[in-house]
């Protein structure tokens, strides 16, 4: 007996489902970490993605498992939507031992190379070189790896990103440059920072193909992906997204927020893009109530085993402070 | 000087030190066996070790600012453009935080990069890659994140080139945990370093003085690969001990000439690896001799010479007969006129002076 055919729309369908269950994912996974930061659980510098999962969920969509992500410190949503796994991802944010970089690194530094995920970078535009690098070497070993790396409008302002545009361009590295642009670099909006507030006519005079992109639209952003990352693939050297976003919370979890009004935010808000996927499937009947219902379930069930296993998981022995440090050596 | 009161504090403190046995100390010299020698210069050696690199491994790679068309700032890489290409002789932009991050990138994602930065100076426009990024990947990814990439860059002051281009920062780069900071002073150091490094899992930093490169010499011509762990006992005394590198250690051993001629006997060590230190050999040889006298191109304070001295302290303070020395840059700019410039450095003279002062 031959599987019946589906129709195609069923398949986009069933696509959609599962970027929104991404989304969600991320969305349900900040939620818990917000609520784990309260309560003193976890530590350090907390950077939430909520408001700009699309852009991660979308991005990650056009990429293959043997393409390269350098990502910021604002990565909980690529780390989780590339398969680094759950588990792992919440005992790093515990500090613990099982932890995706062993308790070294936190929110901020999560790596997992078997998923070539090649981390979050701490300082802004601190990644760009890496990327630029990780793709010359592709390049040099005629890989057709894409090399997609993160950053946001503030990296824009730095010279490490003029630098790396240009390197890029130059050596025709095989990179996808997929700048968030949540239009705050912490706390100073990109009209206070930016001369040219046009992030893809800065990076298109380095000569790489670049547009903006709705980041509130995960098709939106999956489509340009796609394109961009086929063209990288195929040899047509970098390209630049500028994916056009908003952060719902504060830039971390000290942030008073005195820098904007609470009506943008507000405005925003209505935006959202997972608020905004699920009406329009709702709209074309792919998504019911109970197809809602069960993704929420599913989530909660294993964020909620997630925060148990990363509790009760073992701490590093101190006497292992100095591990990695240096490789150890044979002798 | 304290150098009366710290011999009352010695002898109080000291009641009972052992004369160690005068041996010969190990010399870290590769073995020359009987094999031809031929006359060459540091550029040279230097020239051979990447060639060498290039050959033996198609991961390895030379990336920075005029190295290939222009032959590199210093000329060591003179040539190597045409016998391998421009993909693995690689031009860069003068974009020190681009190359130097991509060549951490290439580093983790299989390659092994040689880096060159024209000079330790512009090895600041690429300080956040190599302490955010190259120092720090290995530790902040729990061991998944390996940077298997050497940077060279030339260094010191001494060719009247002023304030901007004579710059001794190798003893900043050794504060820094998950680097390995080598400073090549012969002829066998600069052949032989370079493969160890691109060996080494992790970033390995290659500093190499500009007044080294016309340095002339014998070496094996099967000279090859050197251990980058230990310093080396370069002229065995037992008088006193002074520690130099790089730059520093041809001045230390005409001290040790001129000294001689007063009938003191310096012994000079060579440190050659500046991180991590090899304690043991420092240690070894002042709980012989008794006296230390370190000679640091770099400025005095927080120096390389400055924790040398704290190790000896910590280590060696019973058997020691006088105060640490230290023979350091004067805390000045480097200034352009020659006798200033000259001034401002540490000199022969004042090594011997600095070993008078503890010796006798």
């Amino acid at each position: 007996m031959t599987p019946p055919v589906r129709p195609a729309t069923n398949l986009d369908a069933a696509h959609r489902l599962d970027l929104l269950r991404q989304m969600l994912f991320i969305r349900r996974f900040e939620e818990k970490c917000v609520e784990l930061y309260s309560g003193g659980e976890i530590r350090g510098f907390v950077h939430l993605y909520i408001g700009e999962e699309a852009v991660a969920v979308g991005v990650n969509s056009a990429l293959t498992p043997d393409d390269n992500i350098v990502s910021t410190y604002r990565e909980h949503g690529h780390a989780l939507v590339r398969g680094v796994p759950l588990d792992s991802v919440m005992a790093e944010m515990y500090g613990k031992v099982t932890g995706c970089s062993h308790g070294r690194g936190g929110s901020m530094h999560l790596f997992d190379t078997s998923r070539r995920f090649y981390g979050g970078n701490a300082i802004v535009g601190g990644g760009l070189p890496l990327a630029v690098g990780i793709a010359l070497a592709d390049k040099m070993r005629g890989q057709s790896r894409v090399t997609a790396c993160f950053f946001g409008d503030g990296a824009v302002a730095e010279g490490e990103f003029h630098e790396c545009m240009n390197l890029a361009a130059l050596w025709e590295l095989p990179v996808l440059f997929c700048c968030e642009n949540n239009r705050y670099a912490m706390g100073t909006a990109i009209e206070r920072a930016q001369a040219q507030t046009d992030l893809a006519v800065r990076a298109g005079s380095y000569g790489m193909p670049a547009w903006p992109v709705d980041g509130m639209d995960v098709l939106a952003v999956e489509r340009s992906a796609g394109l961009a990352a086929e063209t990288v693939r195929s040899g047509g050297g970098p390209h630049f997204l500028e994916l056009r976003t908003y952060r719902f919370r504060a830039h971390s979890m000290y942030d008073p927020e005195l820098y904007r009004n609470k009506d943008e935010v507000e405005l925003w808000k209505e935006r959202d893009p997972i608020t905004a996927l699920a009406e329009q499937m709702r709209a074309a009947g792919e998504l019911s109530d109970g197809d809602l219902a069960s993704i929420e379930d599913e989530l909660a069930r294993a964020i909620t085993e997630s925060v148990s296993s990363a509790r009760s998981a073992p701490a590093e022995d101190v006497r292992d402070l100095a591990k990695f440090v240096y490789t150890p050596r044979q002798s | 000087m304290s150098v009366s009161g710290a011999r009352a504090k010695s002898a109080r403190a000291r009641p009972a030190r052992a004369e160690p046995a005068r041996t010969e100390p190990a010399r870290v010299e590769p073995a020359a066996g009987a094999s031809e020698q031929i006359q060459t210069t540091y550029r040279e050696a230097m020239r051979a070790a990447i060639r060498d690199a290039m050959q033996r491994d198609d991961r390895v790679f030379l990336m920075g600012e005029d190295v290939g068309r222009y032959g590199g700032c210093f000329a060591v890489s003179m040539g190597l453009l045409a016998e391998f290409g421009p993909e693995r002789i690689r031009d860069t932009p003068l974009s020190e935080s681009a190359f130097v991050g991509a060549g951490i990138g290439a580093a983790m994602a299989g390659m092994r990069p040689i880096v060159e930065i024209m000079t330790v100076n512009f090895s600041l426009l690429a300080l956040d890659q190599i302490l955010n990024n190259a120092a720090t990947l290995l530790h902040m990814s729990g061991g998944q994140v390996g940077v298997p990439l050497v940077i060279r860059m030339t260094t010191g002051a001494g060719r009247q080139v002023a304030a901007q281009h004579s710059h001794s920062l190798e003893g900043w780069y050794t504060h820094i945990p998950g680097l390995r900071v080598l400073a090549p002073a012969t002829l066998e150091d600069a052949r032989g370093m370079l493969w160890t490094a691109l060996e080494d899992p992790d970033p390995v930093l290659i500093f190499e003085h500009g007044s080294l490169y016309n340095a002339k010499g014998m070496l094996a011509a099967d000279a090859g690969a050197v251990d980058i762990d230990s310093a080396a006992i370069r002229r065995p005394g037992g008088d006193v001990t002074l520690i130099a590198y790089g730059g520093t250690l041809g001045k230390a051993l005409a001290a040790a000439e001129a000294l001689e001629q007063d009938g003191i006997d310096a012994e000079v060590i060579d440190l050659r690896t500046l991180r991590p230190l090899d304690d043991a050999t420092i240690i070894g040889s002042v709980a012989r001799t008794h006296r230390a006298v370190i000679v640091d191109e770099g400025w005095r304070s927080g120096s390389l010479a400055a924790e040398i001295s704290a190790r000896i302290m910590e280590q060696a303070f019973f058997d020691l007969d006088a105060p640490v020395q230290r023979v350091c840059s004067a805390e000045v700019p480097i200034p352009y006129a020659r006798h200033l410039e000259a001034a401002a450095l540490p000199q022969v003279d004042g090594v011997v002076a600095a070993v008078r002062t503890v010796v006798g």
